[in-house]
């Protein structure tokens, strides 16, 4: 059995028990939040889309075969030095900028010094007290049964750092570190460059606490996305959110002692995770005793988390300015044109769609629950009306997405191919029923929607020698209901034109079939 | 007073594993001392309008372009390790049980 444990941050404590046992007392939601206001602190950590590493040439594609991508200076071989990736720099710089934030005019690379194999060198190079961007904040939107309310997130600081190996865990009951036999360490991970995003303590969100550490990293995510800088996909690990949590007494002053939970990596879970411990906290308090500080493990599976080990040595990192690194010295001149030019971000684009295409708030709401905005606004680029192509995202290819428990965006069509469908059915050569086989088609792979009409034979049939045939016979089939429609209840039609749209699969275009049933029926049309 | 304790040494040894015996200790406690104590007269003089020096050289900003070279073939790269398996380095158990 296997299991892979987090960072670096796993520090240097030697010996630590579990601080809590593992049956832990949860108190229900509500009733803490009635004597509780819980304090938020989020970290995370985002892999940069970089070619290359932080501080050498090697390769970062993920899935790679262990140690594919390593090389003498993310080995830590003797000799070796690293040299810093300027895009990388360039990427800390915008996100930055994005989160508001000021962009130090020098700063420093720091070794973090701990005994862990998921660094070869013994130390993570990162930044310590000089980060590159400080004191920023992002605005997000939580959705209240009173309608959408907004927080602020005071952003701390953003600094740049590298990834660790990744350690499997051999033997041992549980598969986790403590217990287990050896370890066995790929390094492909270990130099890819990371930023790390630290939030001041989130004050003030009451019984919203988990829906506003929710909305932050999904805020977060968007904004990186926009940027550029990360594919963010989390399932992948690229973006990993460690989660502080403590209470205070309601009308309290002091903040109580927290808890921070490991490599959250789901939205969702980032909620739950905070769900849990407000729970887990209230139910240590409320029974006269202390949190403990400690590094606490999230249960992808019961939604729970388990204690790590307790934190007080685990500071001890000794850090130092890295001498093999020069300082990094961002330009103001350079600072400013990257401002200038950076891209529409996350909120600004809500802002600006809502208004062109006329949404109200729930509409907004939808779109971005579904992670659909971009896709509907390149659907719109490529020539579709705003209101189909949402309609399109929103409903087949968000249950495609659903049905083949694939992200929206990761569905293998793209808006083009959408807005040709959406096209086709606009001009009358596909049905709506068409139209999703073709969509269907696409899918599959089968190519364009141009070539899934053309290779599936789905155009719709609306030339009246075809047609005339189905609707000649759905006359014949149906003697009552032709007798209704020449004595003048017209209404009766629809059931004709059902017995030729059956016919022809659909296929028909029915208003044309309607038309040819008034006239052999001879009444008008 | 001493400038740094024999705990602190204790605990600096531990956090750096290495398994030092008590007159080791004693030892290398002392003679942290008197290296401490001499760089705290460097820090007197050095006081004021003087910044820590953290870098000879007075460089900045020296990046690499972001471009993906080949760096080791996997055997090369796990020709020193003590143990392998799987294409990975076997390292040994690394926290004990539980306790």
């Amino acid at each position: 059995m296997e299991t892979e444990t987090g960072s670096a941050a796993m520090g240097s404590a030697v010996t630590s028990g579990p601080a809590t046992g593992g049956g832990s007392v949860l108190v229900d939601y509500d009733d803490a939040l009635a004597r509780y206001e819980p304090v938020l602190g989020l970290e995370t950590h985002v892999e940069l889309g970089t070619r290359s590493k932080m501080f050498c040439s090697c390769a970062t594609a993920f899935g790679a075969e262990p140690n594919t991508q390593v090389c003498p200076v993310c080995l830590a071989l003797p000799g070796s030095l690293p040299v810093v990736n300027g895009t990388a720099v360039e990427s800390a710089v915008r996100l930055g900028l994005a989160l508001n934030c000021s962009i130090a005019s020098w700063c420093r690379f720091a070794r973090k010094n701990y005994f862990y194999p998921d660094m070869p060198k013994n130390y993570q190079i990162s930044q310590y007290d000089e980060p590159l961007c400080t004191n920023g904040h992002l605005d997000v939107t939580v959705d209240t049964p009173e309608g959408p309310r907004e927080f602020r997130i005071e952003i701390e600081r953003v600094h740049m750092e590298e990834d660790t190996g990744k350690t499997s865990h051999v033997g041992g009951a549980t598969g986790r570190i403590h217990g287990a036999e050896y370890s066995i360490v790929d390094y492909n991970r270990a130099g890819i460059p990371l930023l790390e995003i630290v939030t001041k303590p989130i004050e003030h969100t009451g019984d919203l606490a988990p829906l506003v550490a929710r909305a932050y990293v999904s805020e977060l995510r968007d904004l990186v996305r926009a940027l550029g800088i990360s594919d963010v996909r989390m399932e992948e690990g690229s973006l990993r959110c460690d989660v502080n949590v403590s209470l205070m007494p309601r009308g309290g002053t002091e903040w109580g002692i927290r808890s921070e939970t490991k490599n959250v990596n789901s939205l969702r879970s980032v909620e739950r995770a905070v769900r849990y411990e407000i729970q887990r906290h209230a139910g240590v308090l409320d029974a006269g005793g202390r949190v403990v500080q400690e590094t606490r493990h999230f249960q992808e599976h019961s939604g729970s988390t388990v204690s790590g080990r307790s934190k007080e040595e685990a500071q001890d990192y000794r850090y130092f300015p890295d001498p093999d690194l020069v300082p990094v010295a961002p330009s103001a001149e350079w600072v400013e044109e990257l401002r200038a030019a950076l891209p529409e971000l996350p909120a600004a684009k809500r802002r600006r769609v809502k208004a062109e295409w006329g949404l109200s708030d729930e509409e907004l709401r939808d779109l971005v629950n579904a992670d659909a905005i971009d896709l509907v606004a390149a659907t719109v680029e490529a020539g579709a009306p705003s209101g189909d192509a949402r309609k399109w995202w929103l409903n087949e290819l968000s249950r495609r997405a659903t049905e083949n428990e694939v992200e929206l965006a990761a569905l293998p069509i793209t808006p083009a191919q959408v807005a040709r469908v959406i096209a086709l059915v606009a001009e009358g050569a596909l049905t709506n029923k068409l139209a999703r086989q073709v969509v269907e088609g696409v899918l599959a792979g089968e190519g364009d929607p141009d070539q899934v009409v053309e290779a599936r034979g789905l155009a719709v049939v609306s030339d009246d020698s075809a047609l005339g045939t189905a609707v000649d016979e759905a006359i014949a089939a149906n003697p009552d209901v032709a007798e209704k429609i020449r004595g003048g209840k017209v209404a009766a039609a629809g059931a004709l034109v059902g017995a030729v749209m059956k016919a022809t699969r659909g296929q028909a275009d029915a208003g044309r079939a309607r038309q040819l049933i008034l006239e052999r029926l001879g009444a008008g049309g | 007073m001493s400038a740094i304790t024999r705990d602190e040494v204790a605990h600096l040894a531990r956090l750096s594993r290495l398994a030092l015996h008590e007159d080791e200790l004693d030892r290398l406690a002392a003679q942290l001392d008197v290296i401490i104590s001499a760089v705290a007269e460097v820090q007197e003089v050095a006081k004021g309008d003087i910044p820590p020096t953290s870098h000879a050289l007075p460089l900045t900003n020296v990046y690499r372009s972001d471009e993906a070279r080949p760096g080791l073939a996997p055997d090369q790269a796990l020709a020193g390790a003590p143990a392998v398996e799987d294409g990975r380095f076997r390292v040994p158990q690394i926290l004990g049980e539980e306790e």
